[in-house]
């Protein structure tokens, strides 16, 4: 599997390491939302939206958009600043 | 038998080499299987199960037959396909599965015993307890059946890994592969040609057939070299791509020529594009012991004549269904090989000059080694004739496998016979040629040309088109021919000893789904992977079951398309290559010290600095211990992770990333500091230093530096991108040592270049400081307890300074500690390591709630807040010190009230950290126990099951040494 970084390029799997799902960090104290970020995930058959950290390059947060099904990497953006 | 002229081989260069224990001579160009063939040898290996005789099938890397192993001693190559070993002076090679020998092998009682062992045997027949099975059947069984041996010694592993790039990876070099690496790099494109054979050119090198004016082996061989002349072109023989991955990414494993220092490479090629022309595998047919030594595949057979120029047999008899059956036998008619029968399932006519059998198929073998077959005639006719080679032509098998990894399935085409590969199975890849199902010379050049022209056209790229070459389009009017009717056990997987009848089998015991058939009968599970036999199978399924083929299904193909070794995959893993080794810039002064090392992540640092007279490690541990204490020790730091923070909001995002706050820091003051996950609990602990009003210096634990990293990049882009701050490690850019005991500023002073003035520097401050010209950073914070500095210059002159200072110490009566020492001052002041933040406690379990700010939000503020993590039922830090008779303590030890049963549910807490105190003359440690701020004083009893240690303790606070504080402040 190859990520292209929007600073490096198309780089091999082995430099990035997944962050998990994108979501929404929530506000105030402890509640269901809180609940929902930290534990529940989506089990996608189609596109996810993925965190992908590009550890052994620019250590650069990314966006990365993917088809679970084809495995195609539909885009990977930078986390907006 | 070698023929008197011909072949692609050098008859001026003879190999001597050994098979079974006997000296042979074969000729470069040869290859094992050729050699044996050339010197007479029928039978070279035993089946799997039944451990029939077998010879040579094949000439290529599906060989399921012919399997040897290679070598002797620690190295020794299991497995090896005498199809694909490059000949080799002095090349030592076994047959295997057989005992005493090849020719006489006792558990050829298998074959007598076939009845029993049909499909499923295993299932009917080994019942019993799991014990049983582990004891008995399984060891019995194993011994039975199997292939090749281990050494199961430590081998020189000669194996190496790389990574290629490419526009385009054309898999193949045959007549299709070379157009089309030809036509793309014509046009500029970046070209590796990859094939599996030490010769590239494919099945022109095995036909007689001529290609643009000369013979097909010339023109591949003049096209190759073209190819290997053009500086955007690599041509990689004996190199087999494995795997196709995401994105374009494809494993590749390259034999080395014999003699070379490695023996393989693993790649990892990354192509923008890809041709697959793997060509099309040439199936048997079934029919009744078709799996005899003599029988042949039939473009098996026209390879071993034209590229090897050697004839597989005296008398031979063709059989199958189309026009390469005449082929096959003009080709060793010419060779002066004595046609016995050329048997044409077909009603043709013609080949006068051809003993042909039109409309008559081989129903079966005889003999152990081939000596004759038995010919069924259209009108119920037997005829019996004598040979000793059957050259077999079933129709061939497009080579689709690779197309199959990412999930592509099979389509079938009935114009074939066989399944090709559905179009865009793997994203940029074309597949084209033979394994695409066009089976004639000429369709395989012009789709090879189109391949390669589409492939550069899609990059961007054009140019000129190489002429087609003139070369065969005939079709050969083939018609699928399966199975044999007739009596008898007729061969499917010919390496797992899979029949039609245990095929048919599974099929009436219901397992019907192609996948469980696979599994029931083993049918595809050897090392060829089925490709022999897996389409055959799914006719006789498909028959068995009244379905179609396409109907039925295919099994999936999985990586790796050859066998792999599992050192090519590791290559440079074995050993020292198996992790990076981290070292301080004080590694070697350690070294020269005679410190024993120990493992801290990556990182070496030292166990404890040895001296004269001490025998043991406590005996040093405890002078070190005292040195802090009394004296002056010196400690080299530097792996804890050290990241700056910089930016007008540094102060707002640490606040962000520490439940305590930050902002508040004045410059040149250190504070500690505690950081949680998301989910509440502690991740890690360190220290940050204000070094200026827009910059700050934290550290973290060594274990943990990477995942402190992470987190706060996460924070900073992901979380809080309304921040304006940067930040970077530099651990290794700074080599940080610590100076702990009394003495401690007196030590420093003698290096500091303006010394420090007395009241200067109070506890928790840091600054600049420079020693001997060089800028440094002084941090006075104390891990012992003690008055104590880290002090930080850039690494290069880490040693130089970890050098002077272990010297001035040493004449101070103090000098460098290690790390168990260093263990021992934490403990003796109830200062955490990972032994307590664990990722299971909460600041609340270590009496750090207090840490958690309520003016700000913070990274596990809100998870930290659910009830379940502030129950004071929770595991909660605390010191334990023997009571009783017994003083010792034992890390990971449980405790329980003093007169409750020993068992887990009745567990009230573990012990996390132990150290022999000398400062106290006792053992201390720390524990969590459940509700533990409210016992000190309380006994519990520790319990080490696994030691079978028990000793009284008593509860009482974490801080042994010192609890005031006043010496790390004086």
């Amino acid at each position: 599997m190859r990520l292209t970084c929007p600073h490096c390029g198309a780089r091999d799997l082995r430099e990035f390491t997944y962050g998990g799902a994108v979501l929404d960090r929530p506000e105030g104290d402890w509640g269901p939302e809180w609940d929902a970020f930290i534990h529940l995930r989506d089990n996608p058959a189609g596109l996810s939206r993925e965190w992908w950290y590009h550890e052994k390059g620019c250590s650069a947060w990314l966006v990365v958009e993917r088809d679970t099904r084809t495995h195609e990497v539909v885009a990977v953006a930078e986390v907006s600043r | 038998m070698r023929l008197a002229k011909g072949g692609l081989i050098d008859r001026d260069r003879q190999l001597g080499f050994r098979f079974d224990g006997h000296g042979y001579t074969g000729m470069e160009g040869d290859t094992l299987a050729s050699a044996l063939l050339a010197n007479g040898l029928r039978t070279v290996a035993r089946s799997f199960k039944y451990h029939r005789p077998r010879g040579i099938l094949t000439a290529g890397s599906e060989e399921p037959n012919a399997l040897v192993t290679l070598g002797r001693g620690a190295g020794q190559e299991p497995n090896a396909r005498a199809t694909t070993v490059e000949l080799h002076q002095g090349l030592d090679a076994r047959s295997q599965n057989a005992w005493p020998s090849v020719g006489f092998d006792v558990m050829e009682v298998n074959d007598w015993l076939s009845p029993f062992l049909g499909a499923g045997f295993y299932y009917k027949t080994f019942m019993g307890p799991a014990r049983i099975w582990e004891r008995v059947f399984e060891p019995v069984i194993r011994r039975a059946a199997g292939l090749g041996q281990l050494s199961k010694e430590v081998a020189d592993l000669r194996f190496d890994k790389a990574f290629a790039f490419c526009d385009l990876l054309v898999i193949g070099a045959g007549p299709t592969g070379l157009m089309a690496a030809w036509t793309a790099a014509e046009a500029g494109a970046d070209v590796i040609l990859a094939d599996e054979d030490f010769l590239p050119g494919g099945r022109l090198n095995a036909e007689r057939a001529g290609v643009g004016g000369q013979s097909g082996a010339g023109w591949a061989a003049d096209i190759a070299a073209r190819l290997s002349a053009m500086p955007n072109v690599r041509v990689m023989t004996r190199t087999t791509v494995t795997g196709v991955y995401d994105q374009g990414t494809f494993g590749a494993l390259q034999r080395h020529a014999p003699g070379a220092r490695m023996q393989e490479t693993f790649w990892r090629i990354v192509a923008k594009r890809s041709v697959l022309a793997a060509g099309a595998t040439e199936r048997p047919v079934a029919l009744a012991n078709n799996d005899r030594p003599g029988v042949m595949m039939a473009g098996a057979v026209r390879s071993y004549l034209n590229r090897f120029a050697v004839a597989p047999g005296k008398t031979a008899v063709v059989f199958g269904a189309s026009d390469e059956v005449m082929r096959t036998a003009a080709d060793l008619r010419d060779a002066g090989v004595h046609l016995a029968a050329v048997v044409d399932a077909r009603p043709v006519t013609g080949g006068q000059d051809m003993p042909l059998r039109s409309g008559a198929v081989v129903e079966r073998v005889l003999g152990r080694e081939v000596e004759g077959v038995v010919i069924r005639h259209a009108d119920g006719r037997e005829e019996r004739v004598q040979a000793d080679l059957l050259a077999l032509s079933g129709g061939w098998n497009p080579t689709l496998h690779l197309t199959c990894h990412l999930n592509g399935r099979p389509v079938w085409r009935d114009d074939v016979a066989a399944f090709v590969p559905a179009p865009e199975a793997v994203p940029g890849m074309t597949a084209t040629g033979a394994c695409n199902g066009d089976l004639t010379t000429a369709a395989c050049l012009a789709a090879g040309r189109a391949a390669g022209q589409a492939a550069a056209e899609s990059l961007g790229l054009t140019g000129a088109l190489p002429d087609l070459p003139e070369a065969d389009g005939a079709d050969a009017g083939a018609m699928p021919l399966w199975v044999v009717p007739g009596k008898g056990r007729k061969w499917v997987d010919f390496q797992n000893d899979v029949t039609v009848k245990d095929i048919a089998q599974a099929a009436r015991e219901n397992f019907r789904s192609v996948e469980h058939m696979k599994r029931y009968t083993t049918q595809g599970m050897a090392t060829d992977q089925g490709r022999m036999g897996n389409v055959t199978a799914l006719s006789v399924l498909a028959d068995a079951t009244g379905r179609s083929i396409p109907g039925t299904g295919t099994t999936t193909f999985r990586p790796p398309f050859a066998p792999i070794h599992i050192a090519a995959l590791g290559a440079g893993g074995q050993g020292k290559g198996f992790a990076p080794e981290r070292f301080t810039a004080s590694h070697a002064v350690t070294l020269s010290m005679g410190a024993p090392l120990i493992e801290a992540g990556l990182w070496y640092r030292p166990s404890y600095y040895p001296r004269a007279g001490e025998t043991t490690w406590r005996q040093s541990c405890d002078r070190e211990v005292g040195m802090v204490r009394t004296r002056v020790g010196v400690c080299d730091v530097s792996t804890l992770g050290k990241i700056d923070v910089q930016g007008p909001d540094a102060a707002a995002f640490l606040d962000f990333v520490y439940t305590n706050t930050m902002s508040t820091l004045p410059v040149g003051k250190v504070r500690y500091g505690l950081m949680l996950r998301e989910d509440g609990h502690v991740m890690d602990d360190g220290t940050c230093a204000r070094i200026g009003e827009t910059q700050f210096v934290v550290t973290t634990t060594t274990a943990a530096a990477g995942l402190v990293m992470k987190q706060m990049e996460f924070a900073a882009q992901v979380l809080r991108p309304d921040l304006d701050v940067r930040m970077i490690s530099v651990t290794e850019q700074w080599a940080q040592t610590a100076v702990a005991g009394p003495e401690a500023r007196a030590l420093l002073n003698e290096v500091l270049d303006e010394p420090m003035a007395d009241g200067a520097w109070p506890f928790m401050s840091c600054g600049a400081v420079s020693v001997g010209g060089i800028p440094a950073r002084l941090f006075r914070i104390s891990f012992s307890g003690e008055h104590a500095y880290e002090i930080a210059v850039p690494a290069r002159y880490g040693e130089s300074l970890f050098r002077q200072l272990v010297a001035k110490a040493e004449a101070r009566g103090g000098g460098a500690y290690g790390m168990e020492a260093l263990n021992v001052l934490r403990v003796e002041k109830g200062l955490l390591t990972h032994a307590e933040l664990d990722g299971r406690t909460t600041a609340y379990d270590l009496n750090l709630q207090g840490m958690m700010s309520k003016k700000k939000d913070f990274v596990g503020r809100a998870a930290a807040q659910r009830d379940g993590l502030l129950d004071p039922d929770r595991p909660r830090l605390v010191g334990i010190r023997p009571v009783g008779a017994v003083k010792q303590l034992t890390a990971g030890a449980f405790l329980f009230e003093p007169d409750a049963e020993k068992t887990r549910p009745n567990a009230q807490g573990t012990v996390s950290s132990v150290a022999y105190s000398p400062t106290l003359g006792h053992f201390v440690g720390l524990a969590l126990l459940k509700e533990g701020p409210e016992r000190h004083g309380d006994t519990v009893r520790m319990v080490d099951h696994l030691r079978g240690i028990e000793t009284l303790c008593e509860v009482c606070d974490p801080v042994f040494f010192d609890p005031e504080g006043g010496r790390v402040r004086g």
